[in-house]
């Protein structure tokens, strides 16, 4: 495999990358995604959910194509903007709505909060709110795999601001020399909080485990079945015992790095053009089309599906007591 | 049905804003995520997007409004088929927090509330067979082995632990009995690799990561605190992390500030941590096994001077102490002496002086700082009526501040003199021999506090 390699935004991926069956399930999968985040954005305007609440609106692609190459007992691991890989993971939107409402019915009976939720069930280790931690937390994970032999990989999830800390390079040190199964994974969404990446980073972030022999690849992250292509390519090199891979996905957050970030550090236009023209469910919504396989029904019909999620999450949110005062006691040791 | 769209808060603080701008008018349709209207607060201009699809009904706030209220309905979607005149007038803006009434939060002073710590230690099990004479090294040494043994998932990791054999030679054989997928070489990285082990002990491993010194784990300390302490909380009691942290803390001998600093009261401040610091072989034996088998994270202290040390320990297999618990070394009934690492052994010199001028002092070795044995020096200041606690540290939010605030709230009236601190000298440690005997406790140091609280000087 080559070390290092560039992919323009026009590559698109084979049709036989996966099923139209498949594929649906991808559009719903964001969809819910996209359609959760609005819901959480909502209540935190009604002040139902405080402190940081940063969406992952417009990224929904990378999280979902990455999980649909992963098998059963592989990991994940992220930073903070990180509903969408809880959903995806397949944790319940009523127990990650729960959480940011602050409820005993959150995934962390409402002491973690929106940076904070974790489910060893699905394989998801948070959630994690200090930027650059998941590089070695993610490569502690994959030791994991390979100590016990189980044959699982980890994903470790950054973003392009993150991908300048330096633990992120140790960690990289160690996962090529050990060989450890772990997925880099940088979502570049273009801007750490308000900085763009011209400004924060030196050279291209994908190339940077060239000199510990990790390949990179940059990937358009907007269209789901280009990350599935590459994240299946991937993640075959990583189980075949390769060690590490960095996989960087191009996207884009249409909303502001948290609820409070009025976005003066990019132009309106320049957030147009990437939802009218670069949406990523609108995307594989006219692949579906193309199919002929599907109408307007069924668009229709997933939409009032995943709005019915949403809103029985946004409901169990609401109705889910706060925790008991005696809560503020537990969970410090075992 | 039609939907109210409500004035949002877009910072957690903000409770009121001036309704900007309309970018869409009425009977346009909308779509979720598209912008519909700007508001301006006093720290900045936010776009509003709509939640839900519809026709933008009815404008309820003109453009330019000041000063409208979090949550008042500003404008009504309708859905499909409704016209702005099935429009019901508003409802009054629900309260901005639908919150639960709970009851009362207990009281965070400590003397009320709850403790979260372990549950109460088990006391001390009697020791009555055969003895075998060993040094620290070797004791720290044989508890990793025998834990290693017992526990497939148990492996150590670090600088120099495998190959080298230890800096300190505390991993000796290690390797060869165990391997290096148990046994592992790590390179000067620590926070790297402090962070692959805490990331190894969330999947359920139980890594033992030695660092050189303590003084080069603060370039890891994120990790000890933000992610091995405080996950299990932020995971509601989901997400464990038995991991342990161990090394050489304090000063050492002539090696300088960099490499000569107690970490006792850093990582004792911090709730999700067991914190220990043994002194005999005995202690370092007893404390890291049961340390290894705790599902929590520890920050286990030794001290380099302490390593070539020999003991006598008990030679049952079986030996291990209990955390939280602390061990009187010496009975005396006129002055209580808390002391914890190398310390012990200088307050126990101290009280043999101290023994041939009449004063009886009682020696206790914390051996856990954190959950700390309150009841232990409780007892014992009841008896003595006089505290001095000895530490190598600085003595600035120490651990001696600690023992100074537990003597106000536990013990007021059974004191009979002013609690007297022993600490290192408020400086970063010299180079120079006599400015480093200077710096840190010696026995006549605590010599003199021990007569001063027992008005003897």
């Amino acid at each position: 495999m080559n070390t290092s390699k560039a992919k323009l935004e026009t590559v698109k991926a084979p049709s036989n990358i996966a099923s139209p069956d498949e594929m649906l399930q991808y559009y719903k999968d964001m969809l819910l995604i996209r359609r959760f985040e609005e819901k959480a954005g909502q209540l935190y305007g009604m002040g139902l959910i405080g402190g940081f609440c940063h969406l992952y609106i417009g990224q929904e692609a990378v999280v979902v194509g990455v999980q649909s190459a992963l098998k059963k007992g592989d990991t994940v691991i992220t930073a903070y903007r990180d509903h969408g890989h809880m959903l995806a993971t397949g944790m319940s939107a009523n127990g990650v709505m729960a959480e940011l409402t602050g409820r005993k019915g959150g995934y962390s009976k409402g002491k973690g909060g929106s940076m904070h939720m974790f489910s060893r069930e699905k394989g998801f280790y948070g959630g994690h709110g200090i930027v650059g931690v998941t590089g070695p937390l993610g490569a502690g994970l994959a030791f994991a795999h390979k100590y016990r032999g189980d044959g699982g990989i980890n994903c470790a999830y950054y973003g392009d601001g993150a991908a300048n800390q330096g633990q992120i390079y140790e960690a990289y040190n160690m996962a090529a020399l050990w060989k450890l199964p772990v997925l880099f994974i940088i979502e570049n969404n273009k801007y750490g909080m308000g900085t763009s990446q011209t400004r924060h980073a030196a050279g291209e972030l994908y190339k940077r485990g060239e000199a510990y022999g990790i390949p990179g690849e940059k990937i358009n992250g907007m269209d789901v079945l280009v990350v599935r292509q590459a994240a299946l390519k991937a993640v075959e090199y990583i189980r075949g015992g390769n060690g590490p891979m960095i996989l960087e996905f191009s996207t884009y957050r249409y909303r502001g790095h948290s609820m409070s970030d009025p976005g003066k550090y990019r132009t309106k236009e320049e957030v147009e053009e990437m939802r009218e023209h670069h949406d990523p469910i609108d995307t594989i919504r006219t692949v579906l089309t193309d199919t002929g396989k599907f109408t307007e029904d069924n668009f229709k019909q997933i939409e009032k599906e995943v709005k019915a999620v949403v809103n029985e999450s946004a409901e169990f949110a609401q109705q889910s007591p706060e925790p008991d005062a005696s809560e503020l006691w537990t969970d410090v040791m075992l | 049905m039609s939907i109210q769209i409500l004035m949002p808060a877009l910072s957690p603080t903000m409770t009121e804003g001036k309704l900007a701008k309309w970018v869409k008018n009425e009977g346009d349709a909308v779509k979720p995520g598209q912008v519909i209207a700007e508001i301006e607060t006093d720290k900045a201009t936010m776009e509003v997007e709509a939640v839900d699809e519809g026709i933008l009904g009815k404008i309820l706030v003109p453009a330019g409004t000041e000063g409208v209220a979090v949550n008042t309905p500003i404008a009504v979607l309708l859905e499909d088929g409704e016209s702005a005149g099935d429009v019901a007038a508003p409802k009054a803006a629900p309260k901005a927090e639908a919150k639960t009434e709970a009851a009362p939060a207990p009281s965070c002073n400590p003397q009320s509330a709850p403790q979260p710590a372990v549950a109460a230690p088990a006391p001390e099990k009697e020791w009555t067979g055969a003895t075998a004479s060993v040094t620290v090294r070797e004791a720290l040494r044989d508890a990793m082995a025998e834990e290693m043994r017992r526990d497939g998932e148990v492996f150590v990791m670090g600088e120099e632990v495998a190959e080298y054999q230890g800096a300190y030679k505390v991993t000796q054989g290690l390797l060869q009995e165990f391997g290096d997928k148990r046994v592992i070489d790590t390179p000067i990285t620590e926070y790297g690799f402090a962070g692959i082990a805490t990331g190894a002990a969330f999947a359920g491993l139980k890594p033992i990561v030695e660092f050189m010194t303590w003084n080069f784990a603060m370039q890891a300390i994120d990790h000890v605190i933000n992610s091995a302490a405080k996950t299990l909380y932020m995971a509601g009691g989901q997400l464990g992390c038995p991991i342990v942290f161990r090394g050489p803390n304090g000063a050492a001998s002539r090696v300088g500030a960099q490499h000569s600093q107690c970490f006792a009261s850093w990582y004792a401040h911090c709730p999700g941590l067991i914190v220990m610091a043994p002194w005999s072989a005995a202690d370092a034996k007893g404390l890291l096994k049961a340390a290894i088998r705790n599902p929590n994270p520890v920050v286990f202290l030794e001290n380099e001077m302490m390593y070539g040390q020999t003991f006598d320990i008990p030679a049952d297999p079986d030996f291990i102490l209990p955390i939280g618990k602390a061990k009187i070394e010496r009975a005396g009934t006129d002055v209580t002496i808390t002391a914890f690492s190398r310390m012990v052994g200088v307050a126990l010199q101290a009280a043999d002086k101290l023994a041939e001028q009449g004063i009886s002092a009682e020696v206790i070795n914390l051996r856990t700082l954190r959950p700390l044995d309150t009841e232990t020096i409780i007892q014992s200041v009841k008896k003595t009526n006089r505290l001095v606690s000895v530490e190598e540290g600085w003595h600035y939010s120490g651990i001696g501040s600690e023992m100074a605030a537990i003597m106000m709230e536990k013990c007021f009236d059974d004191l009979d003199a002013p609690v007297v601190r022993v600490y290192g000298a408020d400086v970063p440690m010299p180079y120079a021999a006599n400015l480093e005997k200077l710096a840190l406790p010696q026995a006549n140091d605590i010599i003199a506090a021990a007569k001063k609280v027992a008005y003897a000087a």
